[in-house]
């Protein structure tokens, strides 16, 4: 298989993605990225403290076809020039993926193009290949965002994925939320924790590590814990009169989340011999993990990949990546009547 | 399930049209119905009562509708959608799917309220009106004085506060039939079928009648709470 970037002849897929508050669609071309739009309705949440999904849904059905032409447009091509779809079909918002679904349903029709749905976490795996090219095989990806946590085992990203660990409360992303709320900065917290932690001393506050004692899960993370000790750590500083000190208690509370993140996923990839780390999801966005990953992997042997992180965050070139290589591996496209799910698992991932 | 095509009688004198192939459908109440229309006549027709699974049929029962009649997709000339009011989720499936028809195959997109759908099927002297489900105990609502003469514009209500102001009229839609203590006289369709909206909007398109964007009715604003204060979370000494 060839997957060179630049390649005429490889087939041309659209990809949506609407399962949370970003309708994104892209366009690739084998492994070339032709166009990355996408419309959020974050600032529309941003008051309620979270992702309302009614609201993101409606936005997703005003998006949709505008932000189908504005990836048309940058990469210079018209429907009639695409050869598959794919979206994502889970897991998410339920009303939020159906708008994708049907919209992509919609375009296979009416192009008379098959039509793949798709596992949005194993897209948020495949979207490194846009960027470092073809996947290690297999690799280690720690996939980190707002909803989910997880550590995989990836051999075969179109069809073998193995969870080993994942989070039992908080999803790391929610934890730079939630905390980001205690702290007052706004939402979401990740991109401001980050910010203000560059000011901050990361060893200033010992933060609990969660689900790291010799008995527990090896491969879990547990992030609730950690928020309510910094919430204890602010209201008690609070509560004496003195001023929060923001920017150790986002580096310090940044840290124990990386800290946790960076050592199961090196251990994960020595325990299972595999010496590529791939790191994915909105959380990937974080410097501190980067830094910390790459320093960690480093002394192993092992060699991090992390997308830029407006590939990170939900998009659409993330889901046609994923076509993309299910189109170049002759998978079977899914049936019209696919449906949406929003548990759907992650060992699934072509419906 | 199919159903056969039926032909229905309309006034005479119309404009005369351009070919016409109109594929119809609504997914604003539990049925997702679909059909095609060629100016004349309704071709083919699909419909199937399953409030959870729209986004699951639509697509499906378009294509069936095409085949059924040996027409290709690329023979259309309009889409016509219901635009509501309906439960959001399903609702939202019928009008992506237009939007991204009428986007993909160059062609217009009609918009028509659901509850006309209804009150075009109606078989009834004087005025009537149609309740469909909103859920949460509320119904979608409107009053017609005949079956294309609605009589302001469409409401969300509970049951208990429309009836008093119908005074005993007949009432169409699944509204009626799940409300019976508020809405005695209860009347057929239960169901908007695309075969009615289909003949509506060939119809509204040969007089010149206006015809609706495909926007949704929704009539309720997303459910959202603001956060109030930060909880501590701190317990309190216990006392
Ligand atoms: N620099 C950063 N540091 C830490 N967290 C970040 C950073 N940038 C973004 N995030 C976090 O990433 C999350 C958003 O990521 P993403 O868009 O992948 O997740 P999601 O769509 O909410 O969830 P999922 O993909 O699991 O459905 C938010 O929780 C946000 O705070
Ligand atoms: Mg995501």
């Amino acid at each position: 298989m060839t997957l060179g970037s630049g390649s005429v002849d490889l087939p041309i897929v659209l990809g949506f993605e609407t399962s949370c508050d970003e309708t994104g669609v892209g366009i690739v071309r084998g492994n070339e990225l032709l166009a990355d739009a996408v419309a959020t309705s974050v600032d529309e949440h941003a008051r309620f403290g979270g992702v309302v999904p009614e609201v993101a849904s409606r936005a997703h059905l005003e998006a949709m076809v505008p932000t189908v032409h504005r990836a048309l447009e940058t990469a210079g091509l018209k429907l009639a020039d695409v050869d598959a779809i794919a979206v994502t079909a889970g897991p998410g918002l339920a009303g939020a993926l159906l708008v994708g679904v049907a919209a992509a349903k919609g375009y296979a029709l009416a192009l008379d193009k098959p039509l793949y749905g798709v596992n949005h976490l194993a897209a948020h795996v495949c979207v490194d290949q846009l960027e470092h090219g073809p996947l290690p095989e297999p690799c280690m990806a720690l996939l980190v965002s707002g909803g989910h946590s997880s550590l995989l085992l990836v051999p075969d990203v179109t069809s073998d994925i193995r969870p080993l660990g994942s989070t039992v409360d908080d999803a790391a992303g929610e934890a730079f939320d939630k905390v980001a709320r205690v702290l007052g900065l706004g939402f979401p917290g990740g991109p401001l924790i980050d910010r203000a932690a560059r000011e901050g001393d990361g060893a200033a506050i010992a933060f609990p590590r969660g689900l790291t004692g010799p008995r527990d899960a090896p491969f879990d993370f547990s992030f609730s814990g950690l928020k309510t000790a910094v919430a204890r750590w602010v209201e008690a500083r609070e509560r004496s009169g003195q001023p929060v000190p923001v920017a150790d208690v986002a580096a310090s509370f940044q840290e124990a989340v990386v800290d946790v993140l960076t050592r199961k996923a090196v251990r994960a990839c020595k325990e299972n011999g595999v010496d590529h780390l791939l790191i994915g999801g909105g959380v990937a966005a974080n410097s501190r993990l980067r830094a910390l990953a790459e320093q960690r992997a480093a002394d192993q042997g092992i060699r991090v990949r992390v997308p830029r992180p407006k590939l990170c965050t939900d998009n659409g070139a993330m889901v046609a990546a994923l076509g993309a290589q299910l189109v170049a591996r002759g998978a079977r496209p899914s049936a019209l009547d696919l449906p949406a799910d929003s548990s759907m698992l992650i060992t699934d991932v072509l419906v | 399930m199919p159903q056969p095509a039926r032909v229905r009688e309309r006034p005479a004198g119309g404009a005369i049209m351009a070919p016409v192939l109109l594929l119809a459908f609504d997914t604003a109440t539990p049925a997702v119905t679909v059909a095609l229309h060629d100016g004349v006549r309704v071709l083919a027709e699909y419909t199937e009562v399953d409030a959870r699974r729209h986004g699951e049929l639509l697509a499906p029962g378009i294509r069936a509708v095409l085949s059924q009649a040996g027409r290709d997709r690329l023979d259309l000339t309009d889409v016509a959608v219901g635009v509501g009011p309906g439960p959001f989720t399903g609702l939202r499936v019928g009008l992506v799917t237009a939007r991204v028809l009428g986007d993909a195959l160059g062609i217009p997109v009609h918009g028509v309220c659901t509850l006309d759908v209804l009150a075009f099927a109606v078989e009834c002297d004087g005025p009537f009106a149609v309740a469909t489900d909103a859920r949460r105990r509320e119904i979608y609502w409107a009053r017609y004085t005949g079956p294309q003469q609605r009589d302001g514009d469409p409401a969300v209500d509970w049951p208990q506060q429309v009836a008093p102001r119908l005074a005993g009229l007949p009432v169409a839609g699944e509204g009626a039939v799940k409300y019976p203590d508020a809405f005695a006289k209860a009347i057929e369709p239960v169901y908007p079928a695309a075969a009615d909206l289909a003949e509506l909007t060939v119809r509204r398109l040969a007089s010149g009648a206006a015809l609706l964007p495909p926007q949704p009715l929704y009539l309720r604003r997303p459910d959202a709470v603001e956060p109030g204060a930060r909880k501590p979370v701190s317990q309190p000494a216990l006392r």
